[in-house]
């Protein structure tokens, strides 16, 4: 099947919209959400109409049913990962409540003082702040892998880094700011080879491209339902399965445990015992119906678009004057475009846009050391999936002209 | 064309008249808005009667931000210190004469914030004060 944006559209209600009268929505945004399918929106309707019950232990009908649904969408996860078992992926409620699982099981367990993790300067705030906290409470210290000019990790100074012995490696596999795709496979190989185990942060980039958890053979991986056409509210890490095993639990209460005493307990088995309360039922079968969605589409072909509209937008982008743009060039990054315009600040930037009826995002995007890095407080981001058309580049860049008119 | 960038907005944004630093000052407070980096310096000469003699900003951020900043010490000059404390968001989109969503609405209160820590002494300038 051949890739038809103008077919792929169609199946997004919100593209319809008008951002006010004859003012259609050009979403460039994609990166802080993405837009979700009526197949998503209707998997998640159906729930609520026809299924809806609380999962596990209750033998109604209801209960069975909703909780077949719960798991076969985790069933559905794992496979597009490649996951090995759908026991390694556990629901969270999004990325960064992935990463902090990590910092508080994990490492709170295996991390004594003095003890290093490398992080890299490109992290979102997702992947520095629950270090930081954990840095403050356990006296590990953080490294980090510089960024060069050119958007790229260095990667001669991660060789030295690591020869400091790190027990943890934490990175984004796709800067969320720059969008560099990261050489995830090299990192995590040469995090092994220092004895380290890694982390990834996959929230920019399972939703582009194919990303097979075994092929990395990375430790653990956080990303984010509503980032890849499904609801927000729900996330995954997955992890190998000795490591969730030997891993105590996170959040105490129903579901994660096995038996529970008055001054005791026994945790669960994985994944369960990650999974504590009620968790986000109907938002696991949205979040099964995008993975539906995104598969019947092809990975290969959603980021083979992207990387024609990226390409596009760059060179398109490159003709305004007074516009830099950061970040490497289109063949090694995402369909993310980040720059600054003139002199005009990221938010008048954005508003003016917005009239328009471009929804473009300006500000440090939870990015604010990368930010400094490059001597500046905000940028104005653009961003693009599988719905993104080269018109609406075209209607980003007529706008940037208009902006300029306003401040002339 | 939306009111947003009203060319009183514009005009006080790439002309703003209380734009600069004061030296002597009896009063100087500075904040940022952590959403979008804006920053924001205020000094102020007060008078043997406690009002604002002479008002100053400095800093950077986006045309809302900066205009709101320049049109607040604009309205302040001889105003008393209790005056100023008094001052409330309705003053703010009074002198802009616009309506704000909630996520600009930050960025045109900045000015406000800074001025009103200053003025009460506090250490840390709250959205409270501006409510």
């Amino acid at each position: 099947m051949t890739f038809d944006v103008n077919r792929i559209r169609q199946d997004f209600p919100i593209l319809n919209r008008e951002v006010r009268p004859g003012v259609k929505l050009v979403y460039l945004d994609t990166t802080a959400t993405s837009q979700k399918p009526e197949v998503v929106i209707e998997a998640m309707n159906t729930f609520y109409r026809h299924s809806n019950a609380n999962i596990h232990r209750g033998v109604h009908t209801l209960a069975e049913e909703a909780t077949g649904m719960y798991e076969q969408a985790r069933i559905k996860i794992a496979k597009f990962i490649n996951a090995g078992s759908p026991h390694q992926v556990i629901y969270t409620r999004n990325t960064t409540e992935s990463i902090n699982l990590v910092a508080y099981t994990w490492a709170r367990a295996n991390l004594k003082p003095g003890d290093l993790i490398i992080l890299t300067e490109m992290e979102h705030h997702s992947n520095l702040v629950p270090w930081h906290i954990l840095a403050a409470e356990r006296g590990v210290r953080l490294e980090f892998i510089p960024v060069l000019d050119d958007g790229l990790l260095d990667l001669e100074a991660y060789r030295l880094l690591l020869k400091q012995s790190p027990k943890l490696v934490s990175f984004t596999h796709m800067s969320n700011v720059l969008g560099t795709i990261t050489p995830a496979a090299e990192i995590i190989k040469l995090a092994h080879e220092a004895g380290a185990i890694t982390v990834l942060d996959a929230a920019q980039s399972v939703p582009h491209t194919k990303v097979d958890v075994q092929a990395l053979d990375v430790d653990f991986m956080a990303f984010s339902a509503h980032k890849m056409c499904g609801p927000t509210g729900i996330g995954v890490l997955y992890g190998k399965t000795k490591l969730l095993e030997d891993m105590p639990p996170f959040l105490g209460g129903g579901d994660m445990i096995k038996e529970v005493k008055l001054r005791s307990f026994r945790p669960n088995t994985v994944p369960s015992k990650f999974e504590a309360g009620t968790p986000a039922i109907a938002e696991s079968v949205g979040f099964g119906a995008a993975v539906d969605y995104l598969s019947s589409i092809g990975m290969d072909e959603i980021a083979g678009h992207e990387h024609e509209i990226i390409e596009y937008a760059l060179e398109r982008l490159e003709e305004v004057p007074g516009l830099k743009i950061f970040g490497p060039p289109a063949s090694q990054k995402g369909g993310v475009a980040s720059f600054t315009f003139d002199g005009i600040h990221p938010h008048d930037v954005a508003q003016i846009l917005d009239r328009d009826g471009v929804a473009v995002r300006a500000g440090h995007h939870c990015a604010q050391p990368l930010h400094e890095k490059f001597g500046i407080s905000a940028t104005t981001r653009a961003s693009f999936y599988l719905y993104s058309t080269k018109e609406e580049v075209d209607t980003l860049i007529n706008g940037l002209y208009n902006v300029k008119k306003v401040f002339g | 064309m939306d009111d947003l960038y009203r060319e009183v907005i514009i005009e006080h944004y790439k002309n703003p008249a209380f734009r600069g630093r004061l030296n002597p000052k009896d009063i100087s407070f500075e904040d940022s808005n952590p959403l979008c980096g804006d920053h924001i310096v205020i000094d102020l000469k007060v008078d043997e009667n406690n009002k604002v003699a002479d008002a100053r900003f400095d800093g950077h951020g986006c045309a809302i931000s900066q205009a709101s900043a320049d049109l607040l010490l604009e309205s302040i000059i001889g105003k008393s210190i209790d005056e100023v404390k008094a001052l409330n968001k309705q003053t703010i989109l009074d002198l802009l004469g616009i309506d704000l969503g909630p996520v600009r609405l930050k960025c045109a209160l900045l000015s406000l914030k800074v001025l009103k820590a200053g003025v009460y002494g506090l250490g840390e300038a709250s959205d409270e004060l501006v409510e």
